[in-house]
C-alpha cells in the first residue's frame, strides 16, 4: 500500500497532446508508403496513440515515474538503518545535517522562527534552485512533515517516517515525497535519465545516509591504481562506478 | 609497481601501474607476499561476469605485510603479517554482525549497479568486476585494502604463506559449501568439480562428518588428489554420472550434493551444446549451469544441494519440477570468509587440513598470463597457480600435486 494516492495515468495532459499528435502523425505517413518501413511507422504510431489515449507514458514507464492524481510526480523510497528512531529523528530534525548526505543540498537554514527553512539545491545543468519550506507535522522519534512555501519553482512536499523496524535491526526510514517538475512528468523522466530526478537522488541519499551512520563513511575507489591511461578507458570504468556520482 | 591487468575478452597482462596509494582513513596498504589465481578469475577473464573494464587490477586471494595504515586503523599494525578475506565486511551492518560478510551493505561502492542486476547488493569483492565495487585487486605487488581493522587477519606465527594464503577464499569457500549441505553422522556427500573448492569441499565434508564422498571431475590429477583426501570418485567422461551415483548410493542418490563448479560448467549432449552456444552471446543465457542441473537430479529426496560455485546472470532449464518435488534445499552464496578463520586456522595449526595440497604451480607475476592459460586449460595438470609479486621469473619450476616439501620452501 503506497504511502500517498497514485494516479493510474502517469503522462501529463501536454504529453498526451505531444504523443497524441506524433502518433496519429506517424499512422498518416504509414499510409502512404508500402513495406517494411510503413508497418514499422503504423505499429510505433498506434503504440503512441494508444498510449496517449489511456494517459500512459512510455518514457515515464520506463524509467519507473509515478504520478499522484493531482498532477505530481510522486516518490516513495526507504532504507533500514540499525540504530534506534530517536537517533535517526534527532539526525535528520537537525536539517543542517541534511546536505551531509543528500548529496545535490548545497545548504539548508533553519529561520529563526524554527519551523521555516531555506533551501538550495543544484539543479540539472549546473543551475540551482531555492525554495523556502515550512514544517507541517513534527512528532519526535516518529515523523517529521514539510510543504514549500507559495511561489517556489519546483512545489514540494512530504515525510518522513522512522519505524522501529523488526528484531533488532534498527529503523526503517521511510521517505514520501511530491514535486511538480518544470514540463511535468517528461520533465522528471528526463532528469531520471540525468540521475537528476529527487525518486533516483533520494534513493542514493538514503544509501548515503545508511553509510555515514553505520560506517562514518562511503566507501569509495576514487583515486585508485589501474592499468587504465587514456581518457576513454578511464570513462569506460567510470561509467560503472557511477553510483557515488549522481 | 607491477599488477595484473584485465584487458578484454581473454587478455590478461602484467603492466607497470602507479602504487596504491591511502585513500580513505580505514584502508592500509599491504605488500604482497603471496597471491593466486582462482577459478572465478576464469569467468572474469573470459568475460562472463559483467562489468570488466579494461585496466582493472585482478586478484582477491592475496596475502602480505601491512606497510601503512590510515589514520582511523587501531588494531592492524605497520609489519602485521596479514591474509586479505575476499569479501569486504564493513563490520557494523546487520549483515557484518550476524557473520553473514559475502553480504555486506555497505561495502560496495557500485550497489546500484548491482541492484539493478541481482535486486540486492553483496559486498564489495577486491579484483572481481565493477559489479562488486570495482576494487583494484591483489595480483600486484602492492594492494589498496579498506576497512583495514574489520578485514585484515592477522597470521599466526609459525604458518607460512602457502599454508594460509587460502584462507582468502578457497578453503572457506570449500568449507561452507559442506557446512551448508547439513551433514549428518555417516552421511554421503556428492561433489561435482574437483578444482581448489571442489577439494577443500571433499576435506571440509569429512571433518563436518560425512561417512563417505563421492567426487566427480574429467581430470586424473585432480580425481587422484580427491582419492588422496579419502574421496570415492567418478570421471564423468568415462561413467554416466547419475547412474553411477545411484548405484553407488544403494539406488537412494547422495545427501547432499555441491556444484563446486558453477556458470562454466563443461555440458554433455544436446543440453551443454545449446548452453555453450548460448553463452557466447553473452545475453540469450550468461551461464552453463551443467553440473547444477546434474547437481539438483542426483540429490536424494529431501536432501541438500549447496552452490559454492559461482554464478552471475540468468541460466536456463533449471529442472525445478525436480527441486520441487523431491523437496530439496537449496543453500547458496558468496563465502563468509571472515566468520570461518578462526576455526580453519585451528584446523591447519592442528594438521587436520593442509591447504597447500592444491598447489601445482609457483610462478612469478610476470608470467599470469602463462600461468591464467595453464588453469584455464588445465595444461601441466594445473590445479593451483601461487604467484610471487616479487621473484624473478627464472626462480620458479612446477612442483608436483601434493608434494608437500617442494611447496613450504620459504
Amino acid at each position: 500500500m503506497p504511502d500517498q494516492p497514485l494516479s493510474p495515468q502517469n503522462a501529463s495532459p501536454v504529453e498526451r497532446a505531444v504523443m497524441g499528435g506524433l502518433g496519429a502523425g506517424m499512422i498518416a505517413v504509414s499510409l502512404r508508403r508500402p513495406g517494411p518501413a510503413g508497418l514499422m511507422f503504423a505499429a510505433t504510431g498506434a503504440l503512441l496513440l494508444a498510449g496517449a489515449s489511456m494517459g500512459r507514458s512510455v518514457g515515464a514507464r520506463m524509467v519507473g515515474i509515478r504520478r499522484t492524481p493531482d498532477d505530481g510526480i510522486a516518490v516513495e523510497k526507504a532504507v533500514t538503518i540499525g540504530l534506534p528512531p530517536e537517533d535517526l529523528y534527532a539526525f535528520w530534525r537537525n536539517f543542517g545535517n541534511l546536505p551531509r548526505f543528500m548529496n545535490h543540498l548545497e545548504s539548508v537554514k533553519v529561520q529563526s522562527d524554527g519551523t521555516r527553512s531555506h533551501w538550495v539545491a543544484k539543479a540539472p545543468a549546473g543551475t540551482h534552485v531555492q525554495w523556502d519550506a515550512e514544517i507541517t507535522e513534527d512528532q519526535p522519534g516518529r515523523r517529521i512533515a514539510w510543504r514549500s512555501v507559495e511561489g517556489t519553482p519546483v512545489p514540494n512536499e512530504g515525510h518522513v517516517d522512522f519505524r522501529a523496524a523488526p528484531t533488532g535491526r534498527g529503523t526503517e526510514v521511510h521517505v514520501s515525497l511530491k514535486y511538480r517538475p518544470p514540463g511535468g512528468s517528461m520533465g522528471a523522466a528526463v532528469a531520471r535519465m540525468l540521475g537528476e530526478e529527487p525518486g533516483v537522488q533520494i534513493a542514493e541519499d538514503l544509501r548515503r545516509l545508511k553509510r555515514l551512520l553505520e560506517v562514518g563513511e562511503e566507501p569509495t575507489t576514487e583515486g585508485q591504481s589501474s592499468g587504465r591511461r587514456n581518457a576513454l578507458k578511464k570513462a569506460e570504468a567510470k561509467m560503472f562506478d557511477n553510483g557515488r556520482t549522481a | 609497481m607491477k599488477a595484473v591487468v584485465w584487458e578484454g575478452i581473454n587478455r590478461v597482462k602484467v603492466e607497470r601501474v602507479p602504487d596504491p596509494e591511502i585513500l580513505q582513513p580505514t584502508d592500509a596498504i599491504v605488500r604482497v607476499t603471496a597471491t593466486a589465481i582462482c577459478g572465478s578469475d576464469l569467468h572474469l577473464l573470459d568475460g562472463y561476469v559483467p562489468s570488466m573494464a579494461h585496466g582493472d587490477i585482478l586478484g582477491h586471494e592475496f596475502m602480505g605485510e601491512v606497510v601503512e595504515v590510515g589514520s582511523a586503523v587501531r588494531k592492524i599494525k605497520k609489519g602485521d603479517r596479514v591474509i586479505v578475506p575476499f569479501p569486504i565486511s564493513c563490520g557494523k551492518c546487520w549483515y557484518c554482525q550476524r557473520g553473514q560478510t559475502s553480504l555486506c551493505d555497505n561495502s560496495n561502492p557500485n550497489a546500484k549497479l548491482a541492484e539493478a542486476l541481482w535486486g540486492y547488493s553483496p559486498a564489495g569483492i577486491y579484483g572481481y568486476s565493477h559489479i562488486t565495487g570495482g576494487y583494484a585487486g591483489g595480483q600486484a605487488q602492492f594492494a589498496r585494502t579498506v576497512f583495514a581493522d574489520d578485514n585484515l587477519y592477522k597470521v599466526p606465527d609459525g604458518l607460512t604463506d602457502d599454508q594460509v594464503l587460502f584462507l582468502t577464499d578457497v578453503l572457506p569457500t570449500g568449507y561452507m559449501a559442506a557446512e551448508n549441505c547439513n551433514i549428518e553422522q555417516g552421511d554421503v556427500v556428492a561433489v561435482f568439480g574437483c578444482g581448489p573448492v571442489g577439494q577443500f569441499a571433499i576435506r571440509s565434508a569429512f571433518l563436518l562428518g560425512a561417512g563417505r564422498v563421492i567426487a566427480i571431475d574429467r581430470f586424473p590429477e585432480r580425481l587422484d588428489l580427491a582419492r588422496g583426501a579419502g574421496a570415492e570418485t567418478i570421471n564423468y567422461e568415462e561413467e554416466e554420472v547419475f547412474e553411477r551415483l545411484k548405484a553407488m548410493t544403494g539406488g537412494r542418490g547422495p545427501d547432499s550434493v555441491m556444484d563446486a563448479v558453477g556458470l562454466e560448467a563443461h555440458g554433455t549432449g544436446v543440453g551443454g551444446m545449446a548452453d555453450a552456444v548460448k553463452q557466447t552471446t553473452r545475453v540469450l543465457e550468461t551461464e552453463r549451469p551443467h553440473a547444477l542441473r546434474s547437481a539438483i537430479m542426483a540429490c536424494r529426496k529431501g536432501g541438500t544441494v549447496s552452490v559454492p560455485g559461482v554464478y552471475g546472470g540468468l541460466g536456463d532449464k533449471i529442472p525445478l519440477g525436480a527441486f520441487m518435488n523431491k523437496g530439496l534445499t537449496l543453500k547458496t552464496g558468496q563465502t563468509h570468509v571472515h566468520r570461518y578463520l578462526d576455526v580453519l586456522t585451528r584446523h591447519i595449526e592442528r594438521g587436520e587440513i593442509d591447504p597447500t595440497v592444491i598447489i601445482t604451480h609457483r610462478l612469478s607475476l610476470d608470467e599470469a598470463p602463462h600461468a591464467y592459460k595453464i588453469f584455464k586449460h588445465k595444461h601441466e595438470h594445473c590445479i593451483k597457480c601461487v604467484l610471487d609479486p616479487w621473484a624473478d621469473p627464472k626462480d620458479h619450476d612446477p612442483v608436483k600435486a601434493g608434494d608437500i616439501r617442494a611447496n613450504s620452501a620459504d
